[in-house]
């Protein structure tokens, strides 16, 4: 914990992180507009005083949208990447745990899942579902859990081997108790990790999903579908790109800054 | 005559908050054609003292003073100077040519890509100037001397193909081709199994006869180093507690260590 | 080592029949059938009308059956017709994949070309100002949006520059040029959708080469080469590197799948008539044969990309491809 104050660009990285909480839950109070209210009489007009993020195709303020987008993109990468979390926690400890045949065909199946480019699951899911941002969570979450599958199991296998486990078993505790209570706590620092750098990533496909149109549909904005409008603005309205790019790259790098200062701490290896 | 002067040698680490003496103010000199050992406990700070005549040691470690003269009585190219003053250039041109080492692990001291003989070779490219062929022969001429059977194959092998012992030979040949005046011996069978440590010490001790090397000889077994060597250091605490001929040592010793280091090996003597 | 390449062949086929599975159950489970969107929408659409469409792909038969006849199908590369243009599915693909495949591997030899040195360098220099600039590069490599980099670079070369153009592989007047004219336009397209491709995997590589780099030369063989003498580059570029770029196979083939996929991204933008295009517009268009059959050559892609890298390191690794020699080392300690 310590080590990790004394990590300016953590600390950084974790200032910007409440910035974005804040604007997001806080979304109506700092801004003067509603995201979706149109006006057609400033449509397109670059950063001012009035629109200090400048205005879009319909004439609503960017600024409002990006802060109102900030909820639906944290909120799908933090609901996305705890769907990941537990399903690869769960086939991860049963895996780990029971080992032989079960743990063979749960491998088996992380190395079929990771055969598939991600993005090609979640549009061939999406393509037969409707894109509502439920389900895109869903789904993000769905075809994210095969590396927090394995490093669960990795810790697992190597914590199967330590005496207290062998006392609990002495003791009589059943398999699911030994699970729970036992190895899962000891897994968590792993978890923790790839979950803070999950949520960047998740936030990245959402975005990418929402650009390419699939993801967060309009008028509810999200920070990747205000880039779709940038794309056809292009040359033309540079704030429409600029800023919410500029959104989504600093917030995920500061999950990013953040989920390595904490793999640093929990990982006693050579000081770089 | 000395072939080695190590004076004031200083090593030092830094830790979090504080800096530890390792190799803390230690000296001594190693005759022309005799053995010399140091003898310790793992921490004593001998493998450092080796370590740092040839200036290897790596960061967090630091050569924090003292000085290391080759060859005092000599005056030309490296003779007389001081190692850890040398220049790079020079300090390569010692390496591997007047003083060589072999380390305590030849599992993980060779290179796991490239082949015995490549490494070996490698050597006695950089140092003697001849080409490829020339140094095959001079290499195979060397695996011979420290009875390798199949020098010829073995050659072509690669570390992982070998057994221990092979491996040691190996590094003892390697440590031999550019005819060194100095070797220095890192624990040299530590790592191996006993029946094959018996048959290096004695490989060791033809070399050094028939070579007549100097010889810097590091270890934690007094046993061994009593039969090998003509003098002994004994080291604890990154300091020399003791240091004299090797008889005088074992049958008058004067600092409880030692005394206390012989017991623990009486039975074995 | 050829019984090692047959085990891993054999190895991939459990795999083989996985992603047969997913690629087909994944559009299945969907409530309805897949033609519904076609029917659906038209409410002319006769009773008995829809009844013969989904004779006519099947879609009457239990589900297992029906997973069956696609994977019969399947191992001749038959996907069936496109719902569009009644086209076959795999042919469709056929000519989409080279142009995919030619941005890829191009991406890769320039990810290489650059990240290695760039991870070596930072390794060397770890600490000091290189390996502190590259690292920065490398968490923005990692947090930045790809479409939105590739939006960046095009309002720059394309629209304020002008230097390159907007989209497709060629220009309209391609036929009027000579062969190095061609040549040239096609480099002029593929300019940035190779360079977005490269900027991904640059981050990851020279990460991982700065790493490998760091462990490798605190490793006791590194001591043994210094302690010989030899000079400092040597010791780096001959000792520490061959170890170093062992694991780097194994991380480009693991890479194959974000490469695959990023191409959806990038060709929709540049308008590259590629594959991931090809999948993008079938999934707007409901399109199931097509995007049953990219999906299953996408994995099909990684698993040859991974096989290849396992082949390759393999044979790279000379502790993998040489066995050691157990007999002799019995006698060899005896005889001497």
């Amino acid at each position: 914990m310590k080590e990790l104050i004394r990590n300016k660009m953590a600390l950084l990285a974790l200032i910007f992180i409440l910035a974005m909480l804040i604007l997001a839950m806080l979304a109506p109070l700092l801004t003067r507009y509603d995201p979706t209210s149109t006006d057609p009489g400033s449509v397109l007009t670059a950063p001012s005083k009035e629109h200090i993020f400048g205005t879009d195709r319909l004439g609503r303020d960017i600024f409002s949208r990006i802060a109102y987008g900030a909820r639906i993109s944290l909120a799908i990468g933090f609901i996305a990447v705890g769907i990941a979390s537990i399903i690869g926690l769960l086939i991860g400890a049963i895996a780990g745990y029971y080992g032989g045949p079960i743990d063979y065909a749960l491998m088996r199946f992380v190395d079929i899942m990771l055969c598939f480019p991600t993005i090609f699951l979640i549009l061939a899911v999406i393509s037969i579902l409707e894109p509502s941002i439920t389900n895109i969570m869903v789904i993000i979450g769905a075809t994210g859990w095969m590396g927090i599958a394995r490093l669960v199991r990795a810790q697992i296998l190597t914590l199967k081997e330590r005496d207290f486990i062998a006392a609990a078993k002495v003791m009589g505790a059943k398999d699911s108790r030994i699970i729970l209570k036992h190895l899962i706590p000891n897994a968590i620092a792993p978890i923790l990790v790839s979950a803070t750098l999950g949520i960047g990533g998740a936030i990245l496909t959402e975005s990418a999903l929402s650009f390419l149109g699939i993801g967060v549909q309009p008028p509810t904005p999200s920070w990747g579908n205000i880039l779709m409008d940038g794309r056809s603005t292009l040359g033309v309205a540079w704030w429409l790109t600029v800023f919410p790019g500029l959104f989504i790259l600093f917030t995920v790098l500061s999950y990013n800054i953040l989920g390595e200062a904490l793999r640093d701490t929990s990982e006693p290896r050579l000081k770089e | 005559m000395n072939v080695l002067e190590v004076k004031n040698l200083k090593v030092y680490f830094n830790a979090p908050g504080q800096i530890v003496k390792a190799v803390d103010d230690v000296s001594f000199n190693i005759e022309k054609g005799k053995v010399f050992g140091i003898v310790g406990e793992s921490g004593s700070g001998k493998t450092l003292t080796a370590l740092s005549i040839l200036k290897l040691i790596s960061p967090p470690g630091n050569i924090a003073g003292g000085s290391v003269i080759f060859n005092p009585s000599a005056g030309s190219g490296s003779n007389g100077r001081d190692l850890l003053k040398l220049n790079e250039e020079s300090l390569r041109g010692v390496r591997g040519s007047k003083i060589s080492i072999v380390f305590q692990e030849p599992a993980s001291s060779f290179n796991p890509v490239f082949t015995i003989g490549e490494q070996i070779v490698e050597t006695i490219i950089s140092h003697q100037g001849v080409d490829g062929g020339k140094a095959k022969d001079i290499a195979l001429e060397y695996l011979n001397r420290v009875h390798i059977h199949e020098a010829k194959r073995i050659f072509y092998d690669y570390p992982h193909q070998l057994s221990g012992g092979t491996k040691q030979r190996a590094m003892i040949a390697m440590a031999l081709v550019n005819s060194p005046e100095l070797i220095i011996l890192d624990e040299p069978t530590t790592a191996l199994d006993v029946t094959i440590q018996a048959q290096i010490l004695d490989l060791l001790k033809e070399i050094i006869e028939k070579e007549r090397l100097s010889i810097l000889f590091i270890s934690h077994d007094f046993g061994i180093v009593s039969r090998m060597c003509d003098s002994i250091a004994v080291m604890h605490k990154g300091r020399i507690v003791e240091a004299g001929i090797t008889k005088d040592i074992l049958s008058r010793p004067n600092e409880p260590y030692t005394i206390s280091l012989l017991e623990s090996v009486k039975a074995l003597l | 080592m050829t019984k090692y390449i047959i085990k891993r062949i054999l190895g991939l086929i459990p795999t083989l029949i996985g992603i047969t599975l997913i690629s087909f159950f994944v559009i299945h489970l969907a409530p309805g059938k897949p033609t519904d969107i076609q029917t659906s929408m038209n409410p002319k659409v006769s009773y008995e009308a829809k009844e013969r469409l989904e004779k006519l792909y099947g879609l009457d038969k239990p589900l297992h059956v029906q997973y069956v006849e696609w994977v019969k199908r399947f191992a001749q590369f038959d996907f069936g017709r496109s719902y569009l243009d009644d086209r076959p599915v795999s042919e469709k693909i056929a000519e989409r994949i080279p142009i995919t495949i030619l941005i890829n591997f191009s991406a890769i030899l320039l990810t290489l070309a650059i990240g290695i040195p760039l991870g070596i360098t930072s390794a060397v220099r770890r600490g000091k100002l290189p390996d502190k600039l590259t690292t920065i590069f490398v968490f923005i490599g990692f947090s930045t949006p790809e479409f939105w980099l590739a939006l960046l670079l095009m309002n720059l070369f394309c629209i304020n520059l002008g230097w390159l153009p907007v989209s497709g592989i060629v220009s309209l007047d391609f036929e009027s040029f000579n062969i190095l004219g061609k040549i040239l336009d096609m480099a002029r397209h593929l300019v940035l959708p190779i360079a977005i491709s490269t900027f991904g995997g640059l981050a990851i590589i020279s990460r991982y080469m700065r790493t490998e780099m760091i462990g490798v030369m605190t490793q006791d063989y590194i001591r043994t080469a210094r302690a010989k003498g030899l000079d400092e580059k040597t010791v780096i570029y001959k000792h520490a590197l061959k170890n170093a770029l062992l694991p780097i196979i194994t991380i480009m083939g693991l890479s194959v799948p974000a490469l695959i996929g990023g191409s959806v991204i990038f060709e929709s933008i540049f308008a590259i008539p590629g594959m991931g295009r090809l999948f993008y517009e079938s999934v707007m268009a409901r399109d199931y044969p097509v995007i049953m059959g990219v999906l299953s050559i996408g994995a099909i892609l990684t698993l040859l990309g991974n096989f290849l890298a396992d082949i390759a390191y393999s044979y790279a690794d000379p502790r993998i491809s040489l066995p050691a020699r157990q007999a002799e080392v019995a006698t060899e300690e005896v005889e001497s």
